[in-house]
C-alpha cells in the first residue's frame, strides 16, 4: 500500500518510479515526483525503487495567478 | 515618433520582453477563453501553479496544451505556501517538472488577505537565488521589505497594489512610488489590479510592469478585458515617459486672457 497525493492506494506490480506513473496512466511531461519528501529527478525514475508504505507526490502544472 | 514597444523592452531576469503585461491562467471557465484571453493581452509571460495530479480523474485537459510556449514563457508561482520551507519545497518541484529556473515566490502570511510574510519571503528569497532560481517575489508595498528582497538578490520586486482577487487597485501610490526610487531591479505590480484604469495608473508611476490575474479573469467579458488591459498598460507607459504635467493647486487657463471680445 502506498500514499499518493494524501491518498491510500494499492499499484500491484510496481517497483519503480517510473512504472508507477505507467501505471497511473501519468503522461511523464511537465509533472514532478516525491518520494518521501525528496525530490526524484526524472532521469532517476526507471531507477528508483518504490515500497510499500512509501509516501508519493506527484505534482503537475494548473492555472494559477 | 510613434511609441514602439520593441524600442522600450522590459529587461527582467537576463531577457527582454517586449510586453510589460504579465497574466495569470488561473480562474477562467474554461480554457479556450483562457487562450484568447492571454493572446489578446500580448502577454509573454504567463504564471501557472503546481498542485497534485487528480489520480480519480485523469480526463482533464492540460493547461499546457492551451498556451504557446514559442510566445509565451512559462512562471511557476509558489501560491498556497505559508512557510519559506514549504515556498522552497514547492519551487524545487516545480523546477524540477520543468521549463526554467524562474519563480514567481509566493510566502503567504494571512488567509483572509493572502498578505505575504515578509521574514518567510526573505528567507525563502535567499535559499532560492543561493539555487540558481531567478525569483520574482510577490511582497507588500513596504520600501524596507522591498529593499531587502533586492539585497537578497531577488531579480525584481512585485510589491500588491491591493489583496489578491481583491480589484481594489493601487491602494498606496505613494509606498509604490518610494520603492520605485530606491530600486535597481524591475518592480512589477503584483495583484490587486481590477480594471484597466488600475494598471495604467501602475505604469504612470513608472512601475515597469503589471502582473495581474482575477482583472481579466473576474470580467464579465475576459477577452475584451484582457485586450482594455494590454492598452492600459502601453498607455500607462508612454504617459510615464513622456512626463506628465505638475499638479496644480488652482486653474491655468489653456485659451489666451488677451483679445477677449467684451
Amino acid at each position: 500500500m502506498l500514499e499518493i497525493n494524501g491518498e491510500p492506494r494499492t499499484v500491484p506490480g510496481v517497483q519503480n518510479v517510473g512504472q508507477l506513473l505507467a501505471q497511473l496512466g501519468i503522461v511523464p511531461e511537465r509533472v514532478a515526483v516525491e518520494l518521501n519528501h525528496r525530490i526524484v529527478r526524472r532521469k532517476d525514475w526507471s531507477t528508483t525503487p518504490v515500497s510499500d508504505r512509501d509516501r508519493i507526490e506527484i505534482v503537475q502544472f494548473v492555472g494559477g495567478g | 515618433m510613434t511609441y514602439q514597444l520593441s524600442a522600450d523592452p522590459l529587461a527582467l531576469g537576463g531577457k527582454s520582453f517586449n510586453s510589460r503585461l504579465i497574466v495569470g491562467t488561473g480562474k477562467y471557465s474554461n480554457l479556450q477563453v483562457m487562450r484568447e484571453a492571454l493572446d489578446k493581452s500580448g502577454a509573454e509571460i504567463v504564471t501557472v501553479a503546481v498542485r497534485r495530479i487528480d489520480l480519480n480523474d485523469r480526463s482533464g485537459q492540460s493547461l499546457l496544451d492551451y498556451i504557446d510556449p514559442r510566445k509565451c514563457m512559462i512562471l511557476r508561482n509558489t501560491a498556497g505556501c505559508y512557510s519559506a520551507e514549504e515556498a522552497v519545497r514547492i519551487a524545487n518541484l516545480g523546477r524540477e517538472a520543468g521549463l526554467s529556473d524562474w519563480v514567481k515566490l509566493e510566502v503567504i502570511g494571512d488567509e483572509k488577505t493572502l498578505f505575504p510574510d515578509a521574514d518567510g519571503l526573505l528567507t525563502a528569497t535567499k535559499i532560492l537565488v543561493k539555487d540558481g532560481f531567478v525569483v520574482l517575489p510577490y511582497t507588500n508595498d513596504d520600501p524596507v521589505v522591498a529593499r531587502k528582497l533586492e539585497d537578497a538578490g531577488a531579480a525584481a520586486v512585485m510589491p500588491l497594489g491591493a489583496p489578491i482577487g481583491s480589484g481594489m487597485g493601487i491602494q498606496n501610490p505613494a509606498n509604490i512610488r518610494i520603492i520605485l526610487e530606491n530600486a535597481s531591479v524591475p518592480v512589477i505590480v503584483d495583484a490587486g489590479v481590477g480594471t484597466a484604469s488600475d494598471a495604467a495608473i501602475a505604469m504612470e508611476l513608472g512601475c515597469d510592469a503589471v502582473l495581474m490575474n482575477t482583472g481579466i479573469a473576474g470580467a464579465s467579458d475576459p477577452v475584451a478585458m484582457a485586450q482594455a488591459m494590454k492598452l492600459a498598460v502601453e498607455a500607462g507607459r508612454l504617459a510615464y515617459k513622456a512626463g506628465r504635467m505638475a499638479k496644480k493647486l488652482y486653474a491655468a487657463a489653456s485659451s489666451p486672457l488677451q483679445g477677449i471680445s467684451r
